[in-house]
């Protein structure tokens, strides 16, 4: 079959690899019929995310067509229309059965790698390195999923899978920071990173109930789509100081709840991020946390922050003193899919939930290599591309 | 200085470098039964997500476990809270330490290796009724710079912090 592949830093192809099989009782051969590039993506691609190999396949946000099941798989059956989880959660550890899936402890096939990198492992992911499993990724005709009674959620005749796509991955892990960073009926929200997962968190907040929600980028057609449909307020931080016009907007006293949806590769006007790219470059330091200082210094005394944006490894001028003596709380999470997957279909169903517009591109898998090129550049707008393999 | 004066400089040097000495002895000794060594033979645990009974006999463990019984001892445990049922294995022999031991490690003949891999493969048996497994064939390619990843994933299984 065709799939995209990682061939080393910044390099990608469309390769020949051997189909999925089935290789334990409850797995499912899902027929990709959409895949989406994701802004954490581009670390693999950069080269920010060492535990990649030559020919992996990359891509972990997708639905499709159940094309073969394995015989342990009891509820879901050949020809059901789904969308995939990205974390592979068993359903059944201490984790997964306390709703914290992406922290599963049995879907990591290479546990041990990571647990000599962060202390414990978390689960397995599709298409993001071996550090988180080494399993094949999305961008291909077919993919295999384990654990498919608990990861693969049958889509609403009525959801398109443009729009479902979305809720493998973008939308659960938007939702999951306003829920778990805390938003309450009355906050005001600020979000870092007008991506597909910082405009769902900041449509995640408004529902939740906050009274104003503010989105931070630079890019103007990813501001503007954030101002048109998550119902939020923009700033363009590179024509202005952040920090002095959150201020102004919340009568001084900062966001309530702010949530970081940039990751390890921000950028910031000023000297901070040629600090940061030089030690990063250098790997002086494997992350650039620019987006997160600015959500812990700029958020209110007693508020909470939440780390949306992937990050791997160590960072360098880390504001410990402001979350400490402001007394923040401040948590960070891989997302925990399938704890909101069908609450966020059906409301995608409602229309309460507006995904269909993060694409903003659609091509065949053939043309991927130049997809991500483009959403890396975010030439002509893009935010999201979407990949059909069967066309 | 004097022949006296030299002589009594010396003796006075003699019993600070003897004071010093035995005081560092008595620092030595005094802090001595405060200091435990880290045990050469740790138990190895995972915790399943199951209730106590259901690993209560030896029956009950599951085959990764049972076939390691002649070189490691078993420890079944409630956990508390809700968090399920510690399992644990330890070496009968001690495994080798210092150079020994880091050599052992780096050649990949530790053998607690098998004890971890024997305890991640009992915990997911239990908790999913499955071990999952890697994609077979695998999509990737060797290269010379993927080599000690390629090295690190062969070893993860049987390694790691467990």
């Amino acid at each position: 079959m065709k799939a995209l592949c990682w061939q080393g830093v910044n390099k990608l192809s469309v390769e020949q690899v051997p189909d999925p099989r089935i290789e334990n009782e409850q797995d499912v051969i899902v027929k990709v019929l959409a895949s989406t590039t994701c802004g954490s993506d581009l670390h693999l691609v950069g080269g920010y995310v060492p535990a990649m190999r030559a020919g992996d396949v990359i891509g972990h946000e997708f639905m499709g067509e159940i094309a073969e099941t394995g015989p342990g798989v009891r509820n879901r059956k050949v020809g059901d229309r789904v969308v995939v989880c990205s974390f592979i959660g068993c359903g059944r550890c201490w984790y997964c059965t306390h709703d914290e899936w992406s922290l599963c402890d049995n879907s990591n096939t290479n546990s041990g790698l990571a647990q000599m990198m962060w202390g414990y492992e978390t689960g397995g992911v599709f298409g993001y390195s071996h550090m988180m499993g080494g399993f094949a990724g999305s961008h291909a005709e077919y993919v295999r999923v384990p654990f498919a009674d608990y990861g693969a959620f049958p889509v609403p005749d009525e959801v398109d899978d443009a729009s479902a796509v979305f809720a493998s991955d973008a939308v659960p892990t938007g939702w999951m920071g306003a829920d778990l960073g805390g938003v309450r009926p009355g906050d005001v929200v600020a979000v870092w990173g007008a991506g597909g997962v910082g405009q769902m968190a900041a449509r995640a907040s408004v529902l939740l109930g906050a009274e104003k929600v503010i989105v931070i980028d630079r890019i103007p057609e990813r501001l503007a789509l954030a101002g048109q449909h998550t119902g939020a307020e923009t700033i363009d931080y590179s024509g202005t100081d952040v920090g002095a016009e959150l201020r102004e907007r919340t009568g001084g006293r900062g966001p309530d709840v702010c949530i970081e949806a940039v990751g390890m590769e921000a950028h910031s006007p000023g000297p901070q991020f040629l600090y940061d790219q030089v030690k990063q470059q250098l790997r002086l330091q494997t992350d650039r946390p620019t987006a997160v200082r600015d959500a812990i210094m700029a958020c209110r005394k007693g508020g909470s922050v939440f780390v949306l944006g992937v990050f791997g490894g160590l960072v360098d001028k880390f504001p410990l003193g402001a979350l400490m003596n402001k007394g923040l709380t401040l948590r960070g999470a891989q997302m925990h899919g399938q704890r909101y997957i069908p609450m966020l279909l059906d409301r995608i169903a409602r229309g309460d939930l507006d995904t269909r517009h993060l694409v903003t591109h659609e091509m065949s898998l053939d043309d991927a290599p130049r997809g991500y090129q483009m959403f890396k550049d975010k030439d002509d707008g893009c935010v999201r591309v979407v990949f059909r393999p069967h066309g | 200085m004097n022949n006296l004066a030299r002589a009594v400089v010396a003796v006075a040097a003699g019993a600070t470098a003897a004071g010093v000495a035995v005081g560092i002895g008595l620092a030595a000794k005094s802090t001595a039964p405060f200091r435990e060594r880290p045990p050469r033979n740790r138990w190895l645990m995972v915790t399943i997500n199951c209730p106590p009974e259901r690993l209560a006999s030896p029956e009950d463990l599951s085959a990764p476990v049972t076939r390691l019984l002649d070189r490691a001892e078993v420890t079944v445990r409630p956990a508390p809270g809700d968090r399920g049922t510690e399992l644990g294995l330890r070496l009968r022999e001690p495994p080798p330490a210092g150079p020994a031991g880091l050599a052992a490690r780096l050649s990949g003949d530790d053998p607690r290796r098998e004890l971890r891999a024997a305890l991640r493969d009992a915990k997911s048996l239990v908790e999913t009724g499955e071990v999952l497994r890697p994609a077979e064939p695998p999509t990737t390619r060797p290269t010379l710079l993927g080599k000690p990843l390629e090295l690190a994933i062969r070893r993860s299984g049987k390694e790691g912090r467990l």
